[in-house]
């Protein structure tokens, strides 16, 4: 089991000390390295999309007592390689009337924050790209900018559909933002850190979820908020805007929003594991399995409430965010302080 | 540290390069067949009825302000929870205070109905 636990340390390991062998700088073979994991994390991204595009599917077609897909392949499970082929054959149309600077520009920026929130993700034991010291900072920071990609494809298409949409991701997403940093303070005291692995290490005793069930849930909805997911979906409602500001979009660069959109599924559920439920730690399996048990745990969470709740309403979307969640989650960080103080006075 | 934002460096371009590399194995393999009709905003079909670069409803902008105003709390708020178990008891009454002053600016944005969606 050792071994199994080790594997990626130990290729890792060898990567370094071949590339050493050839009498390269230290500096120069941490970045090869980098870049291995670079692609290393794209390549997990990749496999994690394509199965959970199917999942996605298979779930929601289980929660309203269909099948879903089930045509191609054994119960469906090409289906997504099917749509990817589709996708990757289609025609690039560009509206005459857009802004085809900003148009192409902003399928290409998209993915960037969906593959850089992956850099302080503990994948497992010691397995994470860089633990910077503002690691949780970097993941909030980097995860709001993804905003700006969404809003520059939703204006520069000229389209009505899309430019309402962008304007209620934007809304949507830095209102949501602040309940989302808020709900984390209460994690970053009790580990007193920034450091990812410092509070995966925090929570070696006991989850986080315990001790801040209230930023788990506000953090949850928040999340689901930011990721435009049902029952926050209404920048891109289906049933009225289309696609909001996805609608001109299409091939190669309508698949990159949708691929960043599920990545950035899973780095939110992989952060919600780190901060809340120990990350990769976990008896008998290795560390990365159950970090992977995990996210999926989450993952499956997020679908479900995708795929049993109406879409909200916009003026409650405004006012969960700004008269409920951002209030409980302040209090929630003045209760935490509390009962933290009055823990150091009894001299725990 | 810094060599840790090498790493950060890296993976930007790898999110680059994803991108561009998409972009270029659909460009070789897609059919390129635009025509009049095709590159037509999409309006369900009929012919798109005036400008869409509009000036836009005003309640966004109350949001973005709203949303600064606590977005700053929050780069003040961030050290002082990573140094909270070894700052003193006066530092937690401090942002007691600190938290309190904004929840009456919190209160005042909601009288004045500023998180109203109209």
């Amino acid at each position: 089991m050792a071994s199994v636990e080790t594997v990626f340390l130990s290729g890792d390991q060898w990567l370094k000390n071949w590339l050493f062998s050839w009498g390269m700088p230290e500096s120069w073979v941490f970045l090869c390295t980098v870049v291995v994991y670079a692609v290393a994390v794209l390549l997990f991204v990749f496999a994690n999309v394509i199965f959970l595009v199917y999942l996605e599917r298979k779930v929601a077609g289980y929660m309203q007592q269909r099948l879903g897909p089930n045509r191609v392949g054994p119960g469906g499970i090409f289906q997504c390689v099917a749509d990817a082929l589709k996708l990757l054959g289609k025609e690039d149309i560009i509206p005459a009337s857009a802004d085809r600077g900003l148009f192409r520009l902003a399928s290409l920026l998209i993915f960037i924050p969906a593959t850089m929130l992956f850099v302080v993700i503990p994948f497992g034991r010691e397995m994470i790209v860089a633990d910077l010291n503002v690691g949780l900072l970097y993941f909030i920071a980097v995860g709001s900018t993804a905003t700006i990609a969404v809003l520059m494809g939703g204006w520069s298409a000229n389209n009505k559909y899309s430019l309402l949409g962008s304007m209620r991701a934007v809304a949507q997403m830095i209102s949501y933002e602040i309940p989302l940093a808020f709900s984390l303070l209460g994690v970053i005291m009790l580990a007193g850190s920034l450091r990812m692995s410092e509070i995966v290490a925090a929570q070696k005793d006991l989850w986080f979820v315990v001790l801040q069930p209230v930023a788990f849930i506000t953090y949850f909805i928040a999340a689901t908020a930011e990721l435009n997911r049902g029952p926050f979906d209404l920048p891109e409602g289906e049933q009225e805007i289309i696609a909001g500001p996805f609608v001109e979009y299409s091939g190669m660069r309508y698949a990159l929003f949708f691929l960043a959109e599920y990545a950035n599924l899973v780095s939110v559920s992989a952060l919600a594991v780190t901060l809340f439920f120990g990350g990769w730690q976990g008896p008998w399996l290795p560390s990365w399995l159950w970090f992977v048990i995990k996210v999926y745990f989450m993952i499956f969470l997020f679908m479900w409430v995708k795929w049993t709740f109406p879409r909200i309403r916009v003026d409650h979307l405004m006012g969960l965010a700004w008269k409920f969640l951002l209030p409980v989650s302040l209090v929630n960080v003045f209760v935490t302080g509390t009962a933290i103080k009055l823990f150091q006075a009894m001299g725990w | 540290m810094l060599h840790h934002f090498a790493a950060v460096a890296v993976f930007l371009l790898a999110g680059l390069a994803v991108g561009i590399a998409a972009l270029a194995v659909a460009w070789v393999v897609r059919p390129k067949r635009p025509t009049l009709l095709k590159l037509s905003t999409y309006e369900c079909g009929l012919p798109t009825q005036g400008p869409t670069w509009v000036q836009f409803k005003s309640g966004y902008f109350l949001f973005a302000l709203l949303f600064l105003v606590f977005d700053v709390e929050t780069v003040f708020l961030y050290p002082w929870a990573v140094k909270f178990k070894a700052l003193g008891l006066f530092a937690f009454l401090e942002m007691v205070v600190f938290i309190g002053i904004l929840l009456l600016g919190w209160w005042y944005a909601w009288k004045e109905g500023a998180f109203e969606w109209k």
